[in-house]
């Protein structure tokens, strides 16, 4: 490495060689094989850095080329029509683009007739007595153990009261009562905390069906009424099936999939 | 027994009234009506007093109140005092009465994709409705089926205008495309009209009674401006520019002016002539969605009325004008601007720049405003998912018609402003009677959102299009 200007003081003293625009021009011209052979010849990770230098300059050259090229033909770029169509008070605003929301009652109701339904989750693991009840001891010497306490989530009505304790068998606790739930439209994906009205079925038995008892795979009632659903009747909708798809006695809240 | 003693309480059986119009003007002097008179005698008396040759029908308003009882039930309840002279408010109602649609008499299908704008002629023989497949269909109103297909546009159809002698129809695309279209051949009239940048959001023609036949109409685009047109020369005549941001809606008064809302919370008036910017209405607080003014139906209908007589082109100006002063009165117009702010504001712009009254009430933005074709009413719909009615005049909220469980999209008036319509995002059409202020029929029916909404100028029928991509006519 010249430190100093000596070269360059010799250059303007005595000028250049004889054929150095010559020797120049070739150097320059002989370069591009050199180029090549060296990209061809190396390897290691000299040669993969050399590959991606001569790749990105290549990327780099055909934009500009592309570039270049686009301009001298200037033609209005043909629009495609998309789909979804909104009228022009629309456009501008964002509206969840959205699967047709209404359900057609009376294939519900031939559903609910034969007692039949697709639902997203058939099968459940059954839940065994002993994991749903537990057992209260009762009485002066603590002998009696007919009663039983409910360990999983439950859903009593608005209009719920208890028996007298003296012969209530089933104890409901309250802090395991539930009045709402998550409810996701498959669809849409997205998520409403919606009330419950009633409990439908629980697969487990009939007798948790009566009792309340809301554990995985039961189908609940929701109200339904702030979706803004209307039947091709023209007749308001206020409440859908859904199925619970946790288990809310660990999680502390109800997660549940409407049917649509 | 009871009939004695009230009568007995209130002395003489007469009480002493003042009839006034609405403007203010005074009918004769105070005089002495009997008790028992109701909305019925008042009429006969109006009908005497100002020597109509047929009796028109009239309706009676105290302190803002209609009076559809007797004078002296309405006194009982009121607890008004008979010492003083009551002023009964009288206003003229449509001669015609329109019946209301109930049953939707066919589902036309045609568009391949959703409607997005529907629009009977001025004269309700002709229909045309724009969609995203970017056609224009004209359909048959007698036989209720496809007539013509129009194809043109190279991207959605987002607006359509008649002119007001229902002789030439011009379209709006989202490309910024402008189509004229001869209606009764289905037929393309010339190129589509460029100039635009971005997608049409409105069109507006000029009024009849300003100049016969149609020629001019302004649309408003999102590129921030409005362009004057010439139907005839198939060009622009003058561009204003002005707004900084998207253009909603334009207007063409019937003085003669321009009025254009953008989302640029102004509204900006122009002069035709030369395209300069008179006015700016300044005053909302979010983007100004829709404008209407008090004279519109009648700028829009121009020289048919509900007789259905055509006229000869020289006599149609001369018409034009008659129903417009009729309808305007000696009030200066009105012009009522509905914006995301969730308020709406009612101008008197050739009087003042400030707005005269702010009508607030809503929930959610309003989406669409629309005067009754006498001028009295205002309807406003928003996506709170009710419709409110105003004071045409004063601005004053009347009611709010509550039904609709989905943002309410668009409204429509009947010709004899007693029936109103809207459309909403639900499926529904709902039809609300304003004397009653109750909901008068629901018409379900459609399977999705209904965009488009329109009533003939007859009266006859209802049209409704939406994104279920089929047009549904109603009938009564």
């Amino acid at each position: 490495m010249p430190q100093g200007d000596y070269i360059e003081l010799h250059r303007k003293k005595h000028g250049r060689r004889l054929d150095y625009e010559e020797r120049k021009r070739k150097k320059e011209a002989r370069a591009v094989h050199k180029r090549s052979k060296q990209a061809q010849n190396s390897i290691g990770i000299k040669g993969k850095m050399i590959a991606k230098k001569n790749y990105a300059e290549k990327a780099q050259m055909k934009k500009t080329l592309k570039m270049h090229e686009e301009s001298s033909s200037r033609r209005k770029a043909d629009e495609d029509v998309q789909e979804g169509a909104v009228p022009a008070y629309l456009i501008d605003r964002e509206n969840t683009s959205r699967a047709k929301v209404l359900s057609n009652t009376i294939k519900q109701k031939r559903k609910e007739k034969a007692g039949k339904w697709e639902v997203p989750l058939p099968k459940v693991r059954p839940v065994a007595e002993d994991e749903m009840f537990r057992v209260i001891r009762s009485g002066k010497r603590k002998t009696k153990q007919w009663k039983r306490m409910v360990t999983k989530a439950t859903f009593v009505g608005p209009g719920f009261t208890r028996k007298p304790p003296k012969y209530e068998r089933f104890i409901r606790p309250s802090g395991l009562r539930f009045t709402k739930a998550h409810v996701t439209h498959p669809e849409l994906r997205c998520t409403f905390c919606l009330e419950i009205i009633g409990i439908k079925k629980n697969p487990n038995g009939p007798m948790y069906t009566s009792l309340g008892v809301m554990t995985r795979g039961t189908i609940i009632e929701v109200n339904v009424s702030e979706l803004g659903l209307v039947t091709p009747a023209g007749k308001v909708v206020w409440g859908k099936y859904a199925q619970v798809t946790n288990n809310p006695e660990n999680d502390g809240c109800i997660n549940a999939v409407l049917l649509v | 027994m009871n009939m004695e003693t009230s009568q007995a309480g209130m002395g003489n059986n007469t009480v002493m009234c003042l009839l006034t119009d609405p403007e203010g003007t005074n009918l004769g002097s105070a005089m002495y009506i009997p008790q028992t008179a109701g909305p019925l005698q008042l009429t006969q008396l109006v009908n005497r007093f100002l020597n109509n040759e047929e009796m028109l029908p009239y309706s009676f308003y105290v302190s803002d109140e209609e009076l559809l009882v007797p004078v002296g039930t309405y006194l009982e309840k009121n607890q008004v005092s008979v010492e003083k002279v009551l002023t009964i408010v009288y206003q003229q109602q449509a001669v015609f009465r329109i019946r209301p649609v109930n049953r939707c008499s066919q589902t036309i299908a045609g568009h391949a994709e959703a409607v997005l704008c529907v629009s009977f002629s001025p004269d309700g023989k002709q229909l045309a409705s724009g969609s995203g497949d970017t056609t224009v269909r004209l359909w048959d109103l007698n036989t209720e089926t496809p007539l013509f297909t129009c194809k043109g546009h190279r991207n959605w159809v987002l607006s359509i205008a008649w002119s007001p002698d229902g002789k030439h129809l011009v379209s709006g695309s989202k490309s910024g495309e402008i189509c004229c279209w001869n209606p009764k051949k289905g037929e393309l009239d010339g190129n589509p009209l460029t100039g635009h940048k971005k997608w049409i959001t409105g069109i507006s023609w000029e009024p009849v009674h300003l100049s016969s036949p149609c020629r001019r109409f302004v649309t408003s685009s999102k590129d921030g401006d409005a362009r004057i047109w010439d139907v005839t020369l198939k060009k622009t005549l003058i561009c204003l520019s002005g707004h900084t941001l998207a253009v909603t809606c334009v207007k063409w008064g019937g003085d003669g002016i321009i009025y254009t809302g953008s989302q640029d919370c102004t509204i900006k008036m122009w002069e035709t002539t030369q395209g300069k910017l008179i006015r700016e209405l300044k005053g909302h607080g979010h983007w100004v969605n829709s404008l209407a003014l008090s004279t519109e139906y009648v700028l829009r209908t121009g020289a048919f009325d509900h007789t259905g007589r055509q006229y000869p082109p020289n006599e149609e100006m001369k018409k034009a004008l008659e129903r417009y002063n009729q309808t305007k009165g000696d009030s200066p117009e009105r012009l009522v601007s509905g914006s995301d702010d969730f308020t709406m504001f009612l101008w008197e712009p050739s009087v003042s720049k400030q707005p005269k009254k702010r009508l607030t009430g809503h929930q959610q933005l309003v989406n669409h405003v629309y005067f009754s074709p006498d001028g009295k009413w205002i309807a406003s719909a928003s996506f709170d998912r009710s419709v409110r009615l105003w004071n045409g005049v004063t601005g004053q909220f009347v009611t709010a018609f509550r039904g609709h469980v989905g943002p309410v999209y668009q409204v429509s008036w009947s010709a004899d402003s007693r029936l109103l319509l809207s459309g909403s995002k639900d499926s529904t059409l709902k039809i609300w009677e304003i004397r009653t202020k109750t909901l008068k029929q629901d018409l379900p029916g459609h399977a999705d959102e209904v965009f488009a909404v329109d009533w003939s100028p007859d009266g006859e029928k209802v049209v409704s299009g939406g994104k279920d991509k089929v047009l549904k006519l109603w009938k009564g």
